[in-house]
């Protein structure tokens, strides 16, 4: 088999194949594709573990835990599934290592701060949002709603304010 | 049509099932992610330099190619689209500083949410630390919910769609879509030349011909699915 870590799908095929696995998503579970919702699951259920208490106490976690387990939820087990997918994908283009991406001349411990910075923004912002990029902007944008276009295209526009004082890490 | 698995309202047995419905699901969802790029964080924010379009590309195409299926399947009578709107309320307010921040978190760490899990999974310990920040921030969140008061429920517009909103039919809404992506894919790879400097531009792949070719065509039948008697017309109140 040919592996070339740099070798990718052709994008607009690549989206046809991410469209179709959407579709798919919505015919059989009547619901979008996600993953911030997963992350937070993990950290109530981590909350819960240590301070039960502390979990019934604030509202946004405790309606987590309402009826089952934190991380009993379809979305948990969907982005297990995207591990599980991912691993495969990587394993088989040969992009299976460990590593940390970045720009030649930029520090690994800066980058470590700059990827645990953004993801605490976007946790925070995703919950805000009710949802995140594959949440909102890709099941909801697919669905037409308002508030999923919205959202994506102040995504876009976060983004490209921000760019231009982050750009060292890639350097 | 209804959902094979509406996974709330799912026996236990019907549930477990569905549960292992979503890991495969999730395992298409991630293979594809991977595949696209999106475990490699250069090929993410090449999007906010200009310098690789990919992000645009896999999102819009996606959204169209989905969008088309729901639409034409609710414009036959064969998909009940209401159903799954349903689960995407519009709240503006929030939406809008969330899209922002969630935006300026892309840039800094490299990744979103999901893509952050496709980089984990592919040995990137800056997907990781990503991931990890997406959890603490969830929880920051909760924390401090009670004390943004009526802010993450302001702008409530429900169940509110584009076609609502522009008080046209939604297959119409989607051929203005799939006109408005590849308007925009054409654009991004102009962008993509300039900021490369590509003075003589890359022979285009057949596969984006057949893809913009098919996506026009299923704009076409998703408005002649207007014709038709029995249409569940997706977004029509």
């Amino acid at each position: 088999m040919q592996r070339n870590p740099d070798k990718f799908w052709n994008p607009y095929l690549a989206g046809v194949a991410l469209g179709l696995v959407l579709l798919v998503t919505f015919l059989i579970m009547g619901n979008g594709l996600g993953a911030s919702g997963a992350s937070y699951r993990l950290g109530v259920a981590a909350v819960n573990a240590l301070a039960p208490g502390h979990v019934q106490a604030v509202p946004a976690m405790s309606s987590v835990v309402e009826e089952r387990w934190a991380l009993d939820d379809w979305l948990v087990f969907e982005v297990l599934g995207v591990v599980v997918g991912g691993v495969l994908g990587a394993w088989t283009s040969g992009r299976l290592k460990r590593e940390v991406l970045k720009g030649p001349t930029f520090g690994t411990g800066g980058r470590i701060a700059f990827a645990i910075a953004g993801g605490v923004l976007m946790g925070f912002a995703a919950k805000l949002t009710r949802g995140c990029t594959s949440g909102q902007a890709l099941s909801g944008g697919a669905l037409l709603s308002v508030g999923s276009w919205a959202f994506m295209f102040s995504v876009f526009a976060g983004g490209y304010a921000v760019a231009y004082f982050v750009r060292r890490q890639w350097r | 049509m209804n959902p094979i698995f509406p996974i709330e309202s799912l026996s236990d047995e019907r549930r477990a099932l569905g549960l292992g419905v979503a890991v495969v699901i999730g395992i298409g969802f991630g293979f594809v992610l991977e595949r696209a790029g999106f475990g490699r964080a250069q090929k993410l924010v090449g999007q906010f330099y200009g310098s690789d379009m990919t992000v645009l590309k896999v999102m819009f195409t996606a959204i169209v190619t989905a969008m088309l299926g729901t639409v034409i399947l609710s414009g036959v009578g064969l998909l009940d689209i209401d159903t799954v709107q349903f689960n995407f309320p519009t709240y503006l307010w929030p939406m809008i500083l969330g899209g922002l921040v969630l935006g300026a978190g892309f840039v800094v760490s490299g990744y979103c949410p999901g893509t952050s899990v496709v980089a984990t999974a592919s040995g990137k310990l800056d997907g990781l630390a990503t991931v990890g920040g997406v959890v603490v921030g969830g929880l920051i969140y909760a924390e401090l919910e009670p004390a943004m008061g009526a802010f993450p429920n302001s702008g409530k517009l429900g169940t509110f769609t584009i076609p609502e909103w522009l008080g046209l039919p939604a297959p119409v809404v989607a051929a203005l879509v799939v006109a408005m992506a590849i308007g925009a894919f054409l654009l991004g790879e102009m962008v993509e030349r300039r900021v490369n400097r590509q003075a003589v531009p890359a022979p285009v792949p057949v596969a984006r011909r057949w893809v913009f070719v098919a996506l026009v065509a299923l704009a076409v039948v998703a408005v002649l699915t207007l014709a038709l008697p029995t249409g569940t017309q997706a977004g029509q109140p």
